[in-house]
């Protein structure tokens, strides 16, 4: 794990995503600070682009479009963050259950889990959302009720592989209870696969939140960027011109998945030896097809 | 780094191939590691020549060099690999370019690796493994491709019906006589077969071997045979070369080294294997474990681990001179003194 | 063909799991199932109607499990209920359309997504290290980043709206009549090149990454280094020998990113007013049309299922060591 925090110290990638997304997070963090209006302002005018009172310009309703950026990233993410939290856990559980309890268990919960994962999610998640009333609450616990599938295969078979080595077997041989082999020896082993797994998780829930409430499943009178996006599809502010009110809330969303995807890149690449392209002269060596010129005459 | 070397240890320019000088580096993140370290080495026309050696001493390195098939980290960073041509000088094979070397490749030189569940590929089947090789380099039509491959199946003893199977529906042994038929396929003048039984079971191990010698001898392809297991060598090899560590030890006829060895690592190598005819001697391991390639010891490589090695051998590096009927790297034959 | 069987045998049970889900949804939900299913259309409806919908949707005072079997026996019967919205038409007549176009887009996009990741991450793994190594996965991961509709969004704007030089929604344009003829077949293609672009855009990054990660792998194979070792010609080693073998871990995720593409899409046909599944889907939750929101997420989980097998066939069929043996590839 250490060599895995090392390593991404030393990975751009790594590094520029955990720049980009403690960017965003502070400024969400500090948006009474940062916002030049507060969300219930509506004297803009409406559509009016980017300028020095509105440097984001202002929504069909006159209200000031950067504070409601900041105001709504707020209730995105950190309705991403219990999402990814809530699936993570649940996923963790689940696959370490069934990888050792085996047998009828294991058989019957990894069905459902390859079930889950064929019926595609978001008409499920739409259909759900639509029977309750619509709201945060709801979109959260649609989320975390249908995202927990993936993770639990994949955390189910790291621990498999996992309960194949040595110093688990040690583990056992040595009298260990079970449930100590699990959390002792083998969860810090999977550090690493869980976080990457929970970056994965939040992006999920953040663009799937975000297109609930683009949908208008959410409550459209708390500010968040879907709900954004959602009165700007709703007073046709496309037709308008005013990309603004879109571009926004959408960037915030796209920067906030791909600074995360960046992270999770990395993390894929420090456990994954093999994805790692090596530093200095040899990284710049040809592979593959141009072995064949693999010669340097001193 | 280059060693001086004695005129005896270049092959006669009649020879097949003649590898001169050669040298590989691997570029590691902990420094440079020469695999193959200034090794020179001849091959007549339709001999078989064993390269024997622990696993890691730059025997396979030094075989895939030969048709350049070395992968990222490895280099070939100096010598020659000149390729017979009948007449002259032949061709440097380090000096082609890709289009001449891919045209080189299976053509005259073939190999025949360790795997053959690996080497084949698992989605095509065996027939069209054999078909693309021969009409990528002849003129043939398709049917008559099919036929070829039909022929060359029987002559490694596999019925024409296995042609439309996939690899991994054919047992070990069968998939090494496919992967021999494929090496045939173009009638190469020289066979690298890198540890090619080594996967097998002894019974089937043996088979193989037969059949190798067999075709060779109907044939007349040469062989360059790869192995860690030198009771193997002793069977098929007209000469044997030993490596180790980077460097050729000692290379002499197949029965002067096994009767006769010089090299205390090829005394011990051989000490280390059952002889074929169940003699009673007792079986001894080499001691120690082969030396570090990125910081290797100052003189003699195998110094540290001979039983034999003396002051001069902590020192310097011996040099391969000619002693009697065989090459051999050793402070304990040759010249008393070297001084370069 | 054991292994067929087998994989037609679990997405059986997957479509079982579906079409139970989709019948307890409304009755697992809090307060009266038939309040809260016709709450929009009490206003509407004339009593008869509420009543004779109930029937129609299997809402009654039976036990649960008659009513199951009976929401079995008209799903069989190819009864999917009546929509709410467009009443009294049964939602199997407004679902068929939808379908069509759904298909048509998803087939299409999928197409383009699969076969510029798979050129794209092969060509990097065999620059590995190159500049275009270290600048396309990464851009288009960032690209895939984007969540659907908001690509969608921009797209929609720029093309359609900016710069006019693509229609801004719908399947074809309201001038032209259906048929078979070259006008109708070109506007469906210039209403198809927006969404399907987009969702290629967005999907693109995952095949990239995958068929990449496995083509590094493959090039370390030693039936890669015997081809090269057998001078063939390097189209047929890229081809026969490094493609066909890394595309085959990415076929079988091929089958689960069809339902996330399948996603998607369907916020896609939202911003583009496609007339598909999605937007269809769309309405039906704007109108509070349940019948035919639960109709169409059948609908749309069975497409899901049966591509997903479609998938399992072509893998087969690349692939000789899963036909009929006993691997495993859940």
């Amino acid at each position: 794990m250490r060599k895995v925090t090392a390593f991404l110290r030393g990975d751009r990638r790594a590094v520029a995503g955990a720049a980009v997304f403690t960017l965003i997070a502070c400024a969400v963090l500090l948006a009474p600070v940062l916002a030049p209006h507060t969300t219930t302002w509506s004297d803009g005018g409406p559509f009016s682009p980017p300028s020095a009172d509105h440097p984001l310009g202002t929504n069909g309703q006159g209200q000031d479009v950067l504070s409601h950026v900041l105001y709504g990233g707020r209730t995105s993410l950190g309705m991403a963050l219990v999402v990814g939290t809530g699936t993570t856990v649940i996923s963790v559980v689940a696959g370490l259950v069934t990888a050792f309890l085996g047998g009828v268990a294991d058989e019957a919960i990894s069905l459902v889990v390859n079930v889950v994962l064929t019926i595609p999610s978001l008409p499920l998640i739409i259909v759900l959302a639509a029977f309750l009333p619509p709201g945060t609450g709801t979109i959260v616990l649609v989320l975390v009720a249908t995202g927990w599938a993936f993770g639990a295969r994949v955390v189910r078979s790291q621990a498999l592989t996992l309960r194949r080595r040595d110093f688990v077997a040690a583990a056992t041989v040595a009298g260990e209870h079970r449930r100590r082999t699990i959390f002792v020896e083998i969860m810090p082993n999977m550090a690493s696969v869980i976080a990457a797994y929970f970056c994965g998780q939040v992006v999920f829930a953040l663009t799937a939140g975000s297109a609930l409430e683009f949908l208008g499943l959410g409550d459209a009178d708390q500010p968040s960027w879907g709900t954004m996006l959602f009165w700007a599809q709703n007073d046709s502010a496309l037709l308008q011109g005013a990309w603004w009110t879109f571009v926004a809330p959408g960037l915030g969303i796209a920067l906030t998945a791909s600074a995360l995807a960046l992270v999770n890149f990395a993390i894929d690449a420090a456990t994954n030896p093999r994805l790692r392209v090596a530093r200095g002269a040899a990284a710049r060596r040809p592979r593959g097809f141009r072995r064949a010129t693999a010669v340097r005459r001193g | 780094m280059a060693e001086p070397l004695t005129a005896g240890t270049t092959a006669p320019p009649t020879g097949l191939l003649s590898i001169e000088n050669l040298t590989v580096d691997f570029h590691t993140p902990r420094g440079t590691a020469r695999a193959v370290d200034g090794v020179s080495l001849g091959l007549f026309p339709g001999e078989i020549l064993g390269l024997a050696g622990e696993s890691g001493c730059g025997k396979s390195t030094l075989a895939m060099a030969v048709p350049r098939l070395l992968r990222d980290p490895a280099v070939i960073t100096g010598g020659r690999v000149r390729l017979g041509d009948g007449d002259g000088d032949g061709v440097d094979l380090l000096g082609l370019s890709d289009e001449e070397l891919r045209r080189v490749r299976w053509r005259d030189i073939a190999v025949v690796f360790q795997n053959a569940m690996n080497a084949l590929n698992p989605v095509l089947r065996v027939e069209a493994q054999l078909v693309d090789v021969i009409r990528t380099h002849e003129r043939t039509g398709r049917r008559e491709a099919r036929e070829r491959a039909a022929r060359l199946c029987g002559l490694v003893g596999i019925g024409a019906d296995r042609l439309r199977a996939y690899p991994h529906e054919l047992s070990g042994g069968m998939r090494q006589r496919i992967a021999i038929a494929i090496a045939l396929a173009l009638r190469p003048r020289l066979l690298i077969m890198d540890e090619p039984t080594t996967a097998l079971d002894v019974v089937v191990q043996r088979e193989i071997i037969a059949e190798v010698r067999r075709l060779q001898e109907r044939l007349g392809f040469a062989v360059l045979f790869i192995t860690h297991d030198i009771s193997l060598l002793v069977e098929i090899s007209d000469r044997i070369a030993i490596m180790y560590a980077g460097e050729v030890v000692e290379l002499a006829d197949a029965r002067t080294i096994l009767d006769d060895p010089a090299h205390p690592y090829t005394r011990g190598l051989l000490a280390s294997f059952p002889t074929l005819h169940g003699d009673d001697t007792r079986l001894t391991g080499i001691p120690g474990a082969p030396p570090d390639l990125v910081d290797p010891p100052p003189g003699c490589r195998f110094a540290p681990r001979c039983p034999s090695a003396h002051d001069r051998c902590r020192a310097e590096r011996p040099v391969r001179v000619t002693v009697g009927d065989r090459d051999v790297a050793c402070h304990l034959y040759g010249p008393a003194e070297v001084t370069p | 063909m054991s292994f067929l069987l087998r994989r037609a045998a679990f997405y059986a049970v997957a479509g079982f799991v579906a079409v139970t889900l989709n019948f307890l949804l409304p009755r697992l939900m809090p307060g009266d199932p038939a309040t809260t299913l016709f709450a929009g259309y009490a206003d509407q409806l004339g009593p008869d109607d509420l009543a004779s919908l109930k029937e129609a949707y299997g809402l009654s005072d039976a036990p649960l499990l008659a009513q199951y079997a009976d929401y079995l026996r008209s799903l069989l019967g190819g009864d999917l209920g009546t929509s709410l919205s467009q009443f009294p038409t049964p939602v199997t007549d407004l679902i068929r359309d939808g379908l069509g176009w759904s298909l048509l887009l998803g087939t299409v996009s999928v197409l383009i997504g699969f076969t510029a990741g798979t050129l794209l991450g092969s060509f990097a793994a065999w620059r590995r290290g190159s500049r275009f190594d270290t600048l396309v996965p990464p851009l288009t991961m960032f690209v895939g980043s984007f969540p659907y509709f908001f690509l969608a969004l921009l797209v929609l704007y720029l093309f359609a709206v900016r710069w006019q030089a693509l229609p801004q929604g719908h399947a074809y344009g309201m001038d032209v009549a259906p048929g078979l003829t070259p006008e109708f077949l070109g506007s469906v293609a210039t209403h198809l090149l927006l969404p399907a672009t987009t969702v290629a855009l967005v999907s693109v990054g995952a095949w990239v990454l995958s068929i990449r990660n496995t083509m590094i792998g493959v090039l370390d194979e030693d039936y890669l280094t015997m081809a090269e070792a057998k001078g063939l010609r390097t189209w047929r080693v890229m081809g026969h020998y490094a493609a066909r073998n890394a595309i085959l871990p990415t076929v079988t995720s091929l089958g689960l990113a069809v339902g996330h593409v399948f996603s998607g899409q369907l916020l896609t046909e939202v911003v583009f007013t496609y007339p598909g599944l999605g937007n269809q889907l769309y309405a039906a939750v704007t109108t509070h049309d349940y019948p035919l929101m639960q109709a169409l997420f059948l609908m749309i989980t069975i497409s899901v299922l049966a591509v997903n097998f479609a998938v399992d066939a072509l893998y087969a069929a690349l692939d000789p060591r899963v036909r009929g043996a006993a691997t495993a590839s859940s």
